[in-house]
């Protein structure tokens, strides 16, 4: 059985190769159904990978599996190899379980679309590059990988290139810009690739592993482990270089769905979890990776409170959850880190795809001021983003409630403040989230054209969903507290795991977390649906406030200048100042900075060949000088 | 027998002066003699520093010299056709006339 | 000298004796021939001897390392440069056969000068004499000369040949004059007894230091290094289109393999100091070259930047002064013969006779009309940016692993630096062809020498991407 293992890189990859070449002979329906066939055929693959797997005691569960020799120079040696252990399998079957919902779901999503064939080849692409990812066995593989998930994004965030518009620019630019930005991060990879293999003799990951901790010094194994981890802030969208995934809201939303939230974006917190020696050697890069995770949860939490866009609600909601699972890797919950990867491809797939549901339903509307009553006409969409809300506010028993409360338990356990900036996150997470169901689907219909043209989606748009949806209700059970499958599961790869909690600890905590979300849930129901008596609700919860309740407009008021205005503020000044400006800010001014340098230069070359003949000697005289005298 | 040093700086006499037509005149012919006369300077040089190594049957700088020299024959015929290959279209053949390239 | 002392090991200079019968052959041919319609059978007949030529070495590469007078040499290093040239003017033929009828009636002597130039290229990368090296140099520089003005209607392309020619010749006089002094402080021409010499101590300091700093000169303007590199842009514009392609990879090939063996053999003992000043001139020669290409709108042009960005990462593997650095040197010319003149190809198809080149709006929509061409295009240029798993990747992964093996991270993070702003350009030609719409309808040249060099060109950098081993697992069994 595991010998078939590159039949899961086979399938994508032919499903492409046969859309290119003959895609234009085909009908529509067939072209997605082969794509969506091939991507099925992959996760049946998987599946077989997984009983494989199973069918072997615990400490046997990692396999390499030789394909052929890529590159031989001298003692430097990168074969084509996959690894085959509980980690890359249990990825495996994410991106491909996950990525076949998506693709059928596209067939109906995109089939009015002229480049329908195009869409689907790049489709396969991806999920073919993200395999290459998951099951290399070594750096420079998983290097490929990353590198040709980066290009498959960028072609699907740039897919409707000719499209112009206030919210992206041109599209293609959206594209480019998630491109630029990721090689930043890219070259960090390569770098650490490069220090590992002049330091350690070998690119492969249990060579590396193997040998790492006896001959890495803790400084050369922090710079590596930093390297990668600007690796990670590229691909995972985090502080410093998330920008770009906003932007690659451009996309088609299957894309956005697919790449930019179930797959892609978690490339780095596989990498991470990969690479757990490497950051166990360097502790001083894993508290910062775990700090720029929480940071990037709380200020992308805060900046999707104020988003009136439903898909860029969710980037933000993305960034947000990212950040968590970067927390909890850095901390080394690296199984928990994985547990939330695997629950939020869920849900978040969910959202995005409900989300492409409401903006199909109301011709490509996604300004949610405009929406509103939508329950009635959308009922099957309302219940599966309202699933898909619940588990990403962490409602009690939903399966982003295990996962979200196992990183924050983990996190306790290494700093108290980190955990404190976590648990508010998840407050605001709840509000924003609830925020998304309240707005568009309650009230009234602000938007009476718009509302009485709204539409269901067909069952093609609706049914993959629902697997998605029930994943999102009962996925939690893969690790359970006092259960833990998956981190069992996971120990072959990831190691055992450093924290133990005790029993009362894990109790309080995971009530803490109920207690949170359904007070953020609370909060925007009060908030945002106001004309079911806001005050006497506000006074059942919050007791102790009761006399000032009573002046309703004054705890009004309060509320608003305590918690909303400063909290608003925040979070438009990292939406409005610290977002556009400082951080999109300097990558610009980077950029302007060259092309400016590249005009003066340019005109330097004025095709005079005297000025060509003054450079040539002012070089002679400087080289001259130099060796004579230096 | 004067010593080898005064060739040396005689040449590098014949290179600057060179060097100067090369980078001051504007005229192509004039560039193109100037060029030839950092050439030759590097021929006096090659034959002193053979005259002086004392080795008698290694003839190295004395071909390198002549070899030079014939170089700087087929350099100047290429050049002069060059030159008017040019002034046929343009009518000029100054240097800082040919600026269609830029940039 | 006796006749049995000349003929010993005259089989290390046969390609270069084969390629010298050849470009006679087409001589004679031309005056032979009876009517117009017979000339296409030059490019044949050069083809038929460039092949000959890549026969022959690869019959010496079967035989052991042998000196050919002390002034060429036939080892691994020599053979696979003399390869990367031979192959980069086989498809500089192939893309002038259709190109060269529009220009310029008469064939006979480009298809020779292709010949002599592939000559001198090929001989400057075998040779281990100073006087030989200078005369292979001059060889092809003035063939170069010639072929770069071969459009001798067309103004931009007698300014090109003008310029490269003036500029050239002043280069060489440096050169020269660099080699007479090297001379003066050795007491002879042959690079292994020059660095002999020099590793014992025994040259005179005031002869030396100029003399290497002149040779560097020579050897900066070949291979375009900023601050000599001005030229290059100029030439590769006004240059006919093929010429120019041969010219990127085959001069550059050439001169970096002389670079290399005059710094490896000669040199080795003032590693120190060289390597310094190549650094200097590698991170400032990658720099101006790839910030200029940021703002050029002539494909060729930015494609001359794009060289010159080249070259500074090339002299990268040179820095550090190891065998793994000369290696990863020839591996990236190898990789950047085929991505460079692939991209000129597709130059050429969408080119402007009359302007001798494109600008990029010609590029504009080629994915929707011409999706093969476009995709071509795309492979040169994720390659030349440097994406793996396409050739171009690893022609930096080389070089960078020498720089940092040889103890020059730094340098290799400048140049990975480089290459990051480098995609911005690369890109662009891409998102012009798969995002904008065309401005005016581009219909592209074809003939089938084009599109065997196209097919050739992007299929050898896909493969040497998926099976760098194929060709370093070939240099890696030999000497040198």
């Amino acid at each position: 059985m595991l010998q078939l293992a590159w039949l899961l890189l086979a399938f994508p990859a032919a499903g492409a190769l046969i859309n290119t070449f003959l895609g234009s002979r085909f009908s529509k329906p067939t072209i997605g159904w082969i794509a969506s066939g091939t991507v099925a055929a992959s996760f049946v693959v998987s599946l077989g990978l997984l009983l494989g797997l199973l069918g072997l005691p615990g400490e046997e569960r990692v396999i390499t599996l030789p394909l052929w020799d890529w590159i031989t120079i001298g003692d430097f040696r990168a074969p084509t190899a996959l690894l085959i252990d509980p980690l890359s399998v249990t990825m495996a079957l994410v991106v491909t379980g996950v990525g076949a919902l998506i693709h059928v779901y596209a067939i109906g999503y995109m089939f009015d679309d002229e480049r329908f064939q195009r869409f689907f080849v790049y489709l396969n692409f991806f999920v073919f590059a993200m395999l290459i990812l998951v099951m290399s066995d070594n750096f420079l593989g998983m290097y490929v990988g990353w590198e040709g998930v980066g290009l498959a994004s960028y072609l699907l965030i740039g897919f409707w290139f000719d499209k112009r518009d206030d919210t992206y620019g041109y599209y293609a630019d959206a594209g480019k810009k998630a491109f630029l930005v990721n090689r930043v991060g890219d070259f960090g990879m390569a770098l650490a690739i490069m220090i590992l293999w002049t330091s350690l003799g070998s690119v492969t990951f249990l060579d590396v592993f193997q040998a790492a901790p006896a001959s890495l010094s803790s400084g050369v194994a922090t710079a590596i482990a930093l390297l990668l981890l600007l690796a990670a802030t590229g691909k995972s969208a985090q502080i410093p270089l998330y920008v770009w995934l906003p932007d690659a809201m451009a996309g088609p939303t299957p894309v956005s769905a697919l790449i930019h939230a179930a797959t892609m974006v978690t490339a780095g917190i596989y990498m991470i979890a990969r690479t757990h020696v490497l950051w166990e050697l360097g502790p001083s890069a894993a508290n910062l990776a775990a700090w720029i995770g929480g940071l990037t949860a709380l200020m992308a939490a805060s900046i999707a409170l104020v988003q009136v866009d439903l898909k860029k609600i969710l980037a933000y909601s993305t960034i947000s959850q990212l950040g968590y699972m970067v927390m909890g890797v850095g901390v080394g919950a690296y199984a928990f880190g994985i547990f939330h990867l695997i629950t939020h491809a869920f849900f978040k797939a969910l959202l995005f795809l409900a989300a492409g549901n409401v903006m199909h339903g109301l011709h490509g509307e996604l300004d949610i001021r405009k929406m509103g009553g939508l329950r009635e006409k959308m009922p099957t969409t309302y219940r599966l983003f309202l699933i898909g809300a619940l588990a990403l506010a962490g409602f009690p028993l939903m399966s982003g409630f295990f996962s979200k409360d196992g990183i924050l338990l983990n996190v306790f356990g290494h700093s108290p403040l980190l955990y404190a900036i976590g648990l508010f996150t998840a407050l605001l997470t709840a509000v924003y989230s609830f925020r998304a169901v309240f707005v568009p689907f309650w009230g009234q219909p602000r938007d009476k054209h718009l509302h009485e043209h709204a539409h269901e989606s067909p069952p093609i748009m609706t049914r993959p969903l629902w697997v998605l949806a029930i994943l999102a209700i009962v996925g939690g059970v893969l690790n359970l507290p006092f259960v833990l499958t998956l981190e069992r599961w996971l120990e072959p790869a990831v190691g055992e795991p450093s924290f133990h909690p005790s029993l009362a600890l894990e109790v309080s905590l995971l009530l803490v977390s109920a207690v949170v979300a359904l007070a953020g849930i609370y909060l925007a129901y009060a908030r945002y649906v106001k004309e079911i008596g806001w005050a006497r609700r506000l006074q059942n919860a919050l007791g102790p406030l009761q006399p000032l309740v009573e002046h309703k407009y004054y705890v009004d008021e309060f509320y608003d200048a305590a918690i909303v205005q400063p909290l608003k503020a925040l979070a438009r000044w990292f939406a409005e100042v610290f977002d556009p400006g400082i951080i999109d800010g300097s990558v610009h001014l980077i950029g302007r900075a060259n092309l400016a340098a590249g005009e003066r230069l340019r005109r330097l070359h004025n095709g005079l060949v005297p000025t060509y003949a003054l450079s040539i000697f002012v070089g002679v005289v400087v080289l001259v000088m130099y060796l004579v005298f230096g | 027998m004067v010593p080898l040093s005064w060739y040396l700086i005689l040449a590098a006499f014949l290179f600057t002066c060179g060097l100067f037509g090369a980078l001051a005149r504007r005229n192509a012919i004039a560039v193109l003699m100037g060029i030839e006369l950092m050439l030759n300077a590097a021929n006096i040089n090659l034959v002193a520093f053979w005259r002086y190594s004392g080795a008698v049957t290694d003839l190295a700088g004395q071909v390198f010299a002549l070899f030079i020299i014939a170089v700087a024959a087929a350099e100047a015929a290429v050049g002069l056709a060059l030159i008017i290959a040019v002034y046929r279209k343009r009518k000029t053949v100054n240097v800082e006339e040919l600026d269609l390239l830029a940039g | 000298m006796n006749i049995a002392a000349l003929t010993a090991n005259l089989h290390v200079i046969l390609p270069e004796m084969v390629l010298a019968a050849f470009a006679l052959l087409v001589i004679l041919a031309d005056m032979l021939r009876q009517d117009e319609e017979e000339s296409r059978l030059l490019p044949l007949l050069t083809l038929a001897g460039i092949l000959a030529a890549m026969a022959a070495t690869a019959w010496i590469w079967n035989r052991p390392v042998a000196s050919y007078q002390e002034g060429a040499i036939a080892d691994g290093f020599a053979l696979g440069a003399r390869t990367v040239i031979l192959v980069a003017a086989g498809l500089a033929t192939l893309l002038s056969m259709g190109y060269l009828p529009r220009i310029n009636r008469q064939m006979g002597e480009y298809y020779a000068l292709v010949l002599l130039a592939t000559l001198g290229m090929t001989m400057m990368a075998s040779a281990t004499d100073l006087i030989v090296l200078f005369l292979a140099l001059e060889i092809f520089s003035l063939a170069l000369y010639i072929l770069s003005g071969y459009y001798r209607k067309n103004p931009r392309s007698t300014e090109a040949s003008m310029k490269y020619f003036l500029l050239g010749a002043f280069a060489s006089s440096f050169f020269v004059y660099g080699a007479a002094l090297l001379y003066g402080a050795a007491g002879t021409t042959q690079l292994r007894e020059i660095g002999n010499l020099l590793a014992s101590d025994h040259g005179n300091p005031n002869l030396l230091w100029p003399g290497i700093a002149l040779l560097l000169v020579g050897f900066g303007f070949k291979v375009s290094l900023v601050p000599f590199h001005m030229w290059t842009p100029d030439v590769y514009q006004g240059a006919p289109t093929p010429v120019t392609a041969f010219m990127s990879a085959g001069t550059k090939t050439a001169a970096f393999a002389a670079f290399v063996r005059v710094l490896m053999e000669a040199l080795p003992a003032q590693q120190i100091q060289w390597g310094w000043a190549l650094a200097v001139l590698a991170v400032l020669t990658m720099t101006v070259g790839n910030l200029t290409a940021l703002r050029q709108l002539s494909l060729k042009r930015m494609l001359a930047y794009s060289s010159v960005a080249n070259a500074g990462y090339i002299l990268v593997a040179l820095v550090p002064g190891t065998a793994q650095g000369s290696k990863a040197a020839l591996f990236y010319l190898l990789t950047y013969a085929f991505m460079n003149v692939g991209a000129l190809a597709v130059v050429i198809t969408l080119e402007k006779i009359d302007e001798l080149d494109a600008l990029q709006n010609r590029a504009a929509g080629l994915a929707d009309r011409w999706p093969l061409l476009a995709l071509a295009m795309s492979i040169f240029m994720l390659s030349l940016s440097g994406i793996p798993p396409l050739a171009g990747f690893f022609g930096k992964f080389f070089v960078f692993q020498a720089a940092v093996e040889g103890g020059w991270t730094w340098l290799a993070v400048v140049g990975v630096l480089n290459s990051a702003i480098s995609a911005y350009y690369y890109l662009r030609v891409m998102v012009a062809m798969y995002f904008h719409e065309a401005e005016e309808p581009v219909q592209p040249r074809r003939w089938g020498g084009l599109s065997l060099s196209l097919a050739l060109t992007a299929l050898a950098t896909v493969i040497i991407g998926l099976y760098p081993s194929l060709w370093t697992g070939f240099l890696s069994g030999l000497g040198g």
